[in-house]
Formats: structure tokens, sequence, C-alpha cells
């Protein structure tokens, strides 16, 4: 006996909603195997990962400010993905986006201007578009493999951060520590209210997910980054230039990724240092798989990998786990994801060795 | 002339995991099968082998563990991608990211643990040579190794009946299917081989380049590794000059940055990363010469119809 | 064991199927199907595109599994899991899409069939030999993406031959050639036949397994209807009792006069991007209101090329090369010239003219976004799509499972005739469209052509690209060929012959074809 895949006529709607629910009912039963292999009890530990994260209003904030910038930058990466382009590199489109916002902000955040801080928010969404142009214009005019130029250029802003808050954007009154100024109260994203964690970036994410998912179905530029990802020939034979298609969303989840970074830098951070992400760019191509590249099924991912990140932290701190434990449930999560979507598409079929005639 | 010995060591230090790296993708690739989690079967590659080193104290049975566990996550790869056509782009970022945080688990334990790298290869007499000795009969197993995979996988693709089937797999999997050709055993095999490889780059960093587990030491290896295929036009020897390019290039930048040049540091570290792209920039340029060897079913999943 | 007797070894047939049934899914691809082939003989398959010809060759090669029945060989039982199995015994097969690796040598492609041990050096060896015996010319050290159609089947034929088959299944093997190229082909077969090998061979051309075969098998809908003698049978009752009703004749036009000139080209000639594409030479042509002109060719000489430059897919740097209407258009893309009121329609049916998993209210869409009035200020108007399709299934009489599925969940005829019937609905002035019925069935294919001939009847210009000579005579007004990225004159159909066509195909050209030049 052996098992197959089977082509479905059409796809298979039920499976479309059910992967998600049955890929991280999947990783919560290999998490509890992993808690028991660790001696520790599988329900303490998911209860830590998982539900303590959202117990309290401070965390649960918290869960709210991880997830922004994950959404954010899924969301440009949805359309990247629909339109079969593969910018892996949001992570140094974020960092060029905190670099050049946050650029702004120290050279004009102590300026009382309401336009102070529109310009950095500005400034922060060029700095990732700019960086994500550059893979961009490789694939459209030398047809280089963006997989790895994206990636390559974040290795490239990694460092360029390190040098600038090591050099020209150390805080001259930092004790020589790597870090810059803290930025001036015009460059800072407001908070929603006071006291609380919540800045304008949440926001920006949740309500950009509700634009894109009023707009991808029902525009004509929706429908072109899909038959583009598709079938690129169909995407020619109807005329939607393919060049164009692909710096857009290339351009737009650059964009995207920078505003995420000048988010992050300015309303959570509020300074330049070496590290400003752990990974919201590499994790954010697990939300916008486990979203299904579909708007707000990319918002209930960004908030369930947060819990994760958030939870994370918890069972260092109480349980004793190292802080990659986070990383391997996305791992999981991502996996079982990619494995339960080949449903929608096929059907699994238990091949009986016929008996012989 | 002194200067020169000691920089082609390392020039040797430093390519070695790349070339190891590379030629086990380049395999993979010929079956048609894009592995983009090599970055995550180096690192898992890297923190099995110092694991195990350390607490056998045997070197050689950690190199052995970092092939195991380049295999091993190379496996996850294969059931998803081959078994489940799952999209292969999605499915080696995946296994990237899960090799980099499993490996900072495992790992979590070993840092800052220092071990003596790996024994060097000493023919008294050869070896005692000036400046061919040490050069030439001066190295470690993986070094030798690695030149000796590329001579075994060339002979394999250009000569062998199995190297023959792999690329006929990596061509056309229908075609290769109705002729009864095992596409999914070949796809596995080749995969798990690609997976060994990176296991054993991982296990030269962690072993032999830098004897000590840091996170992340990787550091974009695998991807420059990736790079290099597409560089070496999926022809092995290629890969020799590709890996010991970008090996001369890093050494490079360490030797500048020693001297003191008033370049900043980081900078200088990012001169492999610039010179790959540079590179693939080029490469794409000149699309005709890649076209007799690219695999034309890299990256697409088969499901056969029974 | 099986109740053949043993009587004298001619009458235990070389293979025999008896009750196979196939399913996928819902779909019953053959239902009980029995055949016979005995020893020597050249056995027709014959049946409609879909009639269930290819599941049933590939279930008798080892490639599908049938989900009951039984094989014999020689009267004995036989389990066929792989082709392996198949080739143990001796059968070959020829495919109708080649099952060739592009980027290996020849000898190479031909070493992958053969046991385990040989080697290509060997195999290169034998290559030479069989080529030169029967008359396959074929070098083996070539890569086979530098091959020309009718050299891949060579290979592929040659690649049977290596394997000292008994039976050869050929899919469609004349589909891609030229007349003169399956004239060869028929010595060949003839030829092995009377050697005691076994031909099986598929096809839904009349005329040529009226001319070789000695038994036919027709097959419609999964079943087997006929079994008969097809040199007792003439063309039209063989046709009968594939289609199972008398396909309504495509009606001609009749005479009738052309109108001014809708679509002109002049002196088109490209470089291809993909290095290993056809260029285009010099190509000059004019369609008139009115008139359908059918351009003839083997596969890969041109014909994707010329397609995408007359449907500005890939534009041209000269404006004055390509008018319609008298407006030149070369620069112009695929959009800009629908607005003129031209329509296309390419070869590859998901993928380019459709997309699988769309539904067909958002296939409107690919080529209608600009010229349908379904997108208003860069938002679908999704209802007016779905009426279109709507309008589009019933006019064409498109066969659906449901109100607006799936691309990919239409046969292949079906999902033609939505594509075919998306460009004829707003009667497009000039269209171009390449291998418009290719795997299409009779009764689809008849609607397609009749569609065709009467919006030329309407006064519109209508350019047919097709490797069906069939076809081209059924409804050109005039004809050309393409041969090597160069179109031959243009000759009104009255004038044309099989022969001549054939010639043409094969590149001999107008001042040539009265000097017997052989065309290879």
């Amino acid at each position: 006996m052996r098992l197959e895949l089977e082509r479905r006529g059409e796809q298979s709607r039920v499976m479309t909603v059910l992967s998600p629910v049955i890929a991280i009912g999947l990783t919560l039963v290999a998490g509890a195997i992993l808690f028991l292999l660790a001696g520790i009890h599988p329900a303490e530990g998911i209860y830590t990962y998982f539900i303590s994260p959202v117990t309290t209003a401070y965390s649960a904030q918290e869960v709210l400010v991880k997830a922004s910038p994950l959404i954010l930058i899924a969301l440009g990466l949805s359309l990247c993905f629909q339109a079969n382009v593969w910018n892996i590199g949001a992570e140094g489109q974020y960092t060029l986006g905190a670099i050049l916002g946050g650029w702004l902000a120290l050279a004009f955040g102590n300026f009382s201007s309401p336009l102070v801080l529109p310009a950095v928010l500005v400034a922060g969404i060029a700095g990732g578009l700019l960086w994500a142009a550059i893979p961009a214009l490789l694939k459209t005019v030398f047809r280089t493999n963006e997989i790895l130029t994206s990636l390559m250029l974040t290795y490239v802003a990694l460092l360029l951060l390190d040098y600038l808050v090591r050099g020209p954007l150390r805080d001259p009154a930092g004790f020589n520590f790597p870090e810059s100024a803290l930025f001036g109260p015009s460059a800072v994203l407001p908070t929603l209210a006071s006291g609380g964690r919540l800045h304008l970036g949440v926001l920006f994410a949740f309500g950009l997910a509700i634009i894109m998912a009023f707009a991808m179905p029902t525009t004509l530029k929706g429908f072109q980054i899909r038959t583009i990802g598709q079938a690129p020939k169909a995407a020619r034979f109807a005329g939607f230039g393919t060049n164009g298609m692909i710096l857009f969303v290339f351009l737009v989840s650059g964009g995207l990724a920078g505003l995420a970074g000048i988010s992050e830098v300015s309303g959570t951070i509020g300074q330049l240092l070496p590290v400003i992400s752990p990974g919201y760019g590499f994790t954010a191509i697990i939300v916008a798989f486990l979203g299904r590249l579909n708007p707000i099924g990319i918002v209930f991912a960004g908030l369930i990998m947060s819990i994760s990140f958030i939870g994370g932290e918890a069972a260092q701190i109480r349980l004793g786990l190292p802080i990659d434990v986070a990383k391997v449930f996305q791992g999981f999560l991502l996996f079982f994801i990619l494995a339960c979507d080949t449903l929608i598409y096929y059907r699994l079929r238990l091949l009986k060795p016929r008996a012989a005639t | 002339m002194g200067w020169l010995e000691p920089l082609l060591l390392t020039i040797i230090t430093a390519s070695t995991p790349l070339l190891l790296a590379a030629i086990g993708e380049l395999v993979a690739e010929r079956s048609g099968v894009l592995n983009l989690g090599v970055e995550g079967m180096m690192i898992m590659g890297a923190v099995c082998a110092f694991a195990v080193a350390v607490q056998t104290d045997n070197g050689f049975l950690g190199v052995i563990a970092g092939a195991l566990a380049g295999a091993g996550l190379s496996l996850i790869f294969a059931v998803l991608t081959v078994s489940m056509a799952t999209n292969q782009v999605a499915t080696g970022l995946a296994l990237t990211l899960f090799g980099i945080g499993v490996s900072g688990v495992i790992g979590d334990g070993y840092v800052g643990v220092d071990r003596s790298p790996l024994p060097r290869l000493d023919v008294p007499g050869l070896t005692d040579l000036p400046f061919i000795g040490p050069v030439l009969f001066g190295q470690d197993a993986l070094v030798y190794l690695s030149f000796a995979l590329v001579i075994g996988v060339t002979w394999f693709l250009r000569r062998s009946r199995a190297g023959l089937t792999l690329r006929a797999v990596g061509d056309n999997h229908h075609s290769a299917h109705s002729l009864g050709l095992p596409v999914v055993r070949a796809r596995y095999l080749a995969i798990l081989f690609g997976g060994a490889c990176a296991g054993l780059g991982g296990a030269y960093l962690s072993l032999s380049y830098t004897p000590f587990w840091v996170e992340e030491m990787t550091a974009g290896r695998g991807w420059i590794a990736l790079a290099l295929v597409v560089f070496a036009s999926w022809i092995p020897w290629r890969a020799i000059v590709g890996a010991y390019l970008f090996g001369t290039i890093t050494i490079l930048q360490f030797h500048a940055q020693g001297a003191g040049i008033g370049i900043p540091s980081q900078l200088m570290s990012s001169l492999p990363y610039l010179a790959t792209i540079l590179v693939l920039v080029i490469i794409s340029y000149e699309r005709t010469r890649a076209r007799a060897n690219t695999p034309l079913c890299l990256g697409i999943p088969f499901v056969a119809d029974r | 064991m099986t109740g053949t007797t043993k009587n004298g070894a001619h009458d235990v047939p070389l293979l025999e199927a008896r009750g196979i049934t196939k399913q996928f899914g819902t779909v019953t691809a053959n239902d009980t199907v029995d055949l016979v082939v005995r020893e020597g003989e050249i056995h027709a398959l014959l049946g409609e595109n879909g009639a269930g010809k290819s599941t049933l060759v590939k279930i008798l090669y080892g490639i599908l599994e049938p989900n009951a029945g039984n094989v014999l060989w020689r009267g004995e039982a036989i389990r066929l899991r792989a082709p392996a199995d198949a080739q143990a015994l001796g059968i070959g097969m020829v495919f109708q899409h080649f099952s060739l690796f592009e980027a290996l040598t020849v000898a190479e492609n031909i070493t992958l069939a053969l046991p385990r041990d040989t080697s290509t050096r060997e195999v290169a060896r034998k290559v030479r030999a069989i080529s030169a015996e029967y008359g396959l010319p074929l070098d083996p050290d070539r890569h086979v993406y530098r091959l020309s159609v009718g050299e891949r089947q060579r290979i592929e034929i040659v690649r049977c031959l290596m394997q000292n088959p008994r039976l050869i299944i050929m899919d469609e093997p004349t589909a891609v050639l030229t007349p003169q190229e399956a004239d060869k082909l028929f010595e060949t077969l003839i030829r092995l036949a009377g050697e005691g090998c076994s031909i099986l061979y598929i096809s839904h051309r009349l005329e040529e397994v009226k001319r070789i075969c000695s038994t036919a098998t027709v097959l419609r809908r999964g079943k087997v209807v006929a079994a008969c003698d097809p040199r007792k049978e003439t063309a039209a009752s063989l046709a009968r009792m594939m289609v199972g009703a008398d396909i309504d004749d495509v009606k001609p036009p009749g005479e009738h006069a052309f109108g001014p000139v809708r679509l002109s080209v002049a002196g088109l000639s490209t470089t291809p991007e993909d290095p290993l594409g056809t260029a285009l030479h010099d190509i000059s042509f004019e369609v008139r209101g009115g008139e359908v002109l059918g351009i003839a060719g083997v596969a890969g000489n041109g014909q994707e090329e010329l397609f995408e430059a007359l449907s500005g897919i890939v534009p041209v740097r000269r404006p004055e090369t390509m008018a319609i209407d008298g407006k030149p258009v070369g620069r112009a893309g695929i959009n800009a010239r629908r607005r003129m009121g031209a329509a296309f329609a390419p070869e590859e049916r998901i993928g380019e003219a459709a997309v699988a998993r769309f539904k067909l209210s958002e296939n409107i869409l690919l080529s209608g976004h600009e010229t349908e009035g379904v997108v208003s200020g860069g938002f679908i108007n999704a209802r007016g799509a779905r009426t279109l399709a709507t309008e589009v299934i019933e006019r064409f009489d498109v066969r659906v499972g449901g109100p607006d599925p799936e691309a990919g969940s239409l046969s292949g005829g079906n999902l033609q005739k939505f594509v075919v019937g998306r460009e004829m609905r707003r009667a497009p002035g000039v269209v171009v469209l390449s291998q418009p019925t290719w795997g299409v069935d009779a009764g689809a294919a008849a609607v397609i052509r009749q569609a065709l001939i009467d919006l030329a009847a309407q006064g519109s210009a209508v350019v047919v690209i097709s490797q069906d000579l069939d076809e081209i005579f059924q409804i050109a007004d005039s004809i050309a060929a393409i041969s090597h990225g160069r179109l031959s004159a243009v000759y009104p159909a009255n004038e044309m012959d099989m022969e001549k066509a054939g010639l043409l195909m094969g590149g001999v050209h107008a001042s040539e074809t009265g000097e017997a030049v052989d065309a290879a």
C-alpha cells in the first residue's frame, strides 16, 4: 500500500479554509511532543507559548505591537508571492526604511512642525522602496534571480545599519554605546491611547489589511497580479506588462517593509540600534503563507506569530528554554501549512495493491 | 613571498565550506529540485558536528554527525516537495528558518566552548616542502574531500547511468516517468546528497574554519553556495572556480581590515554579498551559455497520474 | 490460467486486452474495452479526441493502471506495473508528445530506454546502423533541443527499434509531419510489419488508416463501438463509427468577393529573444475582408513567433511593418490592437489563452479587460463578466459542470469553444488564431470552423495558423506555408493540393516545386 496524490478537478473550498486550522493543530501536537521530550508538561509549555501572551492587557498590547510589522511586511510579500515574485529581502527593506526615516528623525526631530512626522514616514517608505528597487530592476533588466539578490542585500543593509549606529549616527552623548540619540518628540509616532503601547503603526497595519482585502478581488490590479503568478504567458496574452508588474509588487512590498521599519524605530524603539528586528522580515514570509496570501488571513497569522514571539520570551524566563524554540515552532507551522495546502489541489489516496488475476 | 603561503591557506579554509555546499546543491538542482534550505542545512551541520565532536572528543564523528544532520533536514524537504508536491521556494525558505531555529536550540549549551581544529594531513617529507608542502599536503580531510566530491560528481553526471537518469529527471520529469525512470527516488537521493554536503560544509565551519560554535555562524554562506551553482551554470568544476573566487574575496577583505585601511569594516564585510550580486548579474546577462545545462524542471513539482 | 486454447501459434493473439476500465475521478475514460492485436498486423485504434485512446495505450504500456480488466500477452495474463514491464515483453511506444530530454544527446535519450548496462557509446554505434538500415537519418551526438519535430520522432522510433519490439504503439504519429514525411513513415511501418512486428496505430485521420491498417478498433466515449477492416470501409462510414452520428459538415462559403485589405504585413523580420527560438525572415502577406488565410506548417517553424508578432504580444520595431485597416500597428501592444478591432486566440489553451484555476468569468477578463466594458476605473465589474461568460457558453454550446466553473475543469474541446467564442463575440474585424482545433473533438472542431467561416462572411479578415492540412483545406480561401521562419507565397485555395502544400511546408518554394527537389 502506498499514499499517492490525485489531482482534484477544482480546488477544494473546504480545504482552503481548513488547511491553516489543521496546520496549527498539527503544530500544537508537535509542540506537545517536543515539550514531553524536554521534560516539560505539554500543557504548561503550550500555555506559556500560546496562551499566556494574551492573558494580560499589557502583553496583549505587546502582541498587537509586534504583530504590526509582521502584518505590514506580509501584506506586501503576499502581493509578490501571488505574482510569483520571490522577494525574500524584506528584512533589508525594513532596515533601510528604519535607516532613512531614522536619519530624518534624528536630523529634524526637534523641529516642532506637523510636517516632520509625515516626512519621516515617507522617508521610511522611500528607504524600503529604493532598497527593493535594486533586485526588482536587476530582475526586469537582466533577469537576475531576485531570491538571491534581495537576500544578499539584506546582509548589506544590516551591515550598513551597524556601521551607521557605530559611526556617523552614533549619539555623541551616548558614552560610545553603539546607538543613536533618541528621536525628537515630533518624529515619534503618537500612541493611540495615552500610557498605552499601541502606536499609530498598529493602525497602519490593520487599516491596510482591510483596504487590501477589499481591493485585491475587486480591482484590475489585483487580477493582474494573480494572472502573472498563475500563468505568465496568459498575462502576456492579456497585455499586462510583466516587467511593470514585477516592479510594482516589489516596490509596494519594499515600501510597506520600509513603513514597518520606520514605524518600529519611531513608534516602539525611539532610536536606532544595531539590531532593530527579531527577524520580522523573515517571519513575515511565514505569516504571508500561513495567511494564505489573503489580507484577513495575514492579520490572524501575524497575531499568531506575534504570540509565539512573546510566548518565546516568556518561556525563556519561566521555563528556561532557549529563545530559538519559538523559531522552531514557526518552522513547524510553515512546514505543516505547506503540506496542508497540497490538499487544496490534490486528494490523498491510499493505493491498495490490486489482486493479481 | 612569505605572505602568500598563509594567504593561500586561509583562502582554502574560506572556500571549502562554500565548495562543499555548492556541489551538493548542484546535484540536487540537476535532478530538478531547487532547495533554498542550504543555509539551514549548513547551520544544522555546523551545530551537530560541533556538539558531537565535543561530546565524543572525536572530530571524525563530528563530521559524520554534520553530514547526517544536513541530510536529515533535507529529508523533511524531500518529503514535502517530492511526495507532497509543495512549492519548493517556500519549503526551502521554511527549511532555512527552521534550521536556524533548531541550531540555536541545540547550540544553546555550546556557546563559548573551545576545541582544537580537525587534524591536518602530515606526510613527513612532503608536508615540509617549502610553500607547496603545507598548501598541497597539509590540509584536513574535508578539503581533500571537497575536491574528491567535485571529481566524483563530474564522473557521475557525465559517465554513469545513474547520473544520466538524474539529468533526464531534471530535464523532463514527465518523459522520465513515461520511460519508467524512477523520478521520485532520483530526487530523494539527490536532495539527501545535497543535504549531506551542506552538512559537511557546516561541519567544516564549526570544526575547522573557526573551531567553536556561535549562533548563525554560517552568515549567508548557504545562500552564496546557491549563487555559486548558478555561477557554475550547473557544471561541477566551475563550482571550484566560484568557491575559490568568493573565498579569496572573503579573505582579502579580512586582510584589508587587518591592515587598517581607512574603509569601514562593515563595507569590507559586505563585499562577498555585493560580489555575489555582481556575479549573478553578469551570469544572467549571458543567458545563452547557461541554457544547455539548466535543468528545465528546476523548481516544478512533479505529480504522476496513475 | 486463461481460457485460451493452445492451437497453432498464429491463433493466439500477440496482445489481448479484456474488459479494461479506467476512471479518473468521476470520468470513465475506458469502459470495459476489449482489443485484440495479432502478430505482424498494423492495427488502427480509431477515435475522436477524448474517446479514450491515449488512456488505453498508456495502460498497455504500463504508465497507467486500470481499475478493472486484464491484459494478455501471447495468451498469458500479465500485469503491467511500469513501462519497464511492457518493454521487457517487447512493447515499445512512440508518444504523441514526445518523451524526449531536450538537454541530452540523441544517444543518451535512447540509452535511457535500454537495459541498465548499455553504454552510450555502444548505443551511438547502433543508432548509426539502424538509421542507415531503415532510412531514418539521425546523428547520435546531437542535442535534442537542436532537432526538428520530424527528427525528434525518428529518435522515438529508433529508440523503439533498439529494443527489438514485438509491438510498437504509435500515438498520432503523423500529426506533426508533412505529407511527404508521413509517406516515408508509412514505408517504415509497412516494412516493420512485414518483418513480423505488430503496430498499434492510433489516429483520427481516416485516409491514412485505410491506406496502411488491416484491422481497426473504434472507440467512442471510452467504449469499443466497432471492430472492422478499414480497407472495406469508406472514410465516411469510419467517421460515423467514431462520432456516432453525422457531423454537420462545415458549410463552405461558396464563391464570394473579398473586401478591402484589413490586415497587411510587409517585411516582418524578428530576432527571437529565446536563443533557441525561430527568427522570422521577411514575411509579407495581406488578408482582405471576407478572406480566410490558412498558414500551414510543421510545428516549430516560427508559428509561435509569427503569432506573437501579429498579435502584438511581442511588438516589432517599425510601425509600418503591420497594418490593421490601413493603420500602422507594428509597435502597438496587444491591447492597442484589440481596441482597433482585432482579436487573437493563441495555441496554448491552458496557461496562455486561459488560466486553469480562474473561473470562466475571470477568463473573460484576460482578453476583454480593455474592450468588453467589464472594467471601469480600475474596478472589475464581476457581474458583467459573468453575463458575458454565460453568453459565450450558450452561444457556442460550451458544456460546463456548473454556472461559472474553473477553466481547468472543462474538456479540451469545450474550453477551446469558450476561448474562440470569447474572441468571436464582438465580431472582430481581424482575427488571428493559432491551432484553433488542435486536440479538439470533431463536434467542437466543426463548431469552431463554422464560426470562422461565418465571421469571414460578415467581412472580417481571418488568419488561421495550423498544422492540420485538412483543416486548412476545409476553411481557407487562400493558403501559404511557413518553414524555417519564412513564409511562402500565398496561393488561392483552389490552386493548392496536399502535395504542393507538403512541399511548401518542407521549405521547397514555388520556383523549385516543379524541379522535384527533395525537401529534406
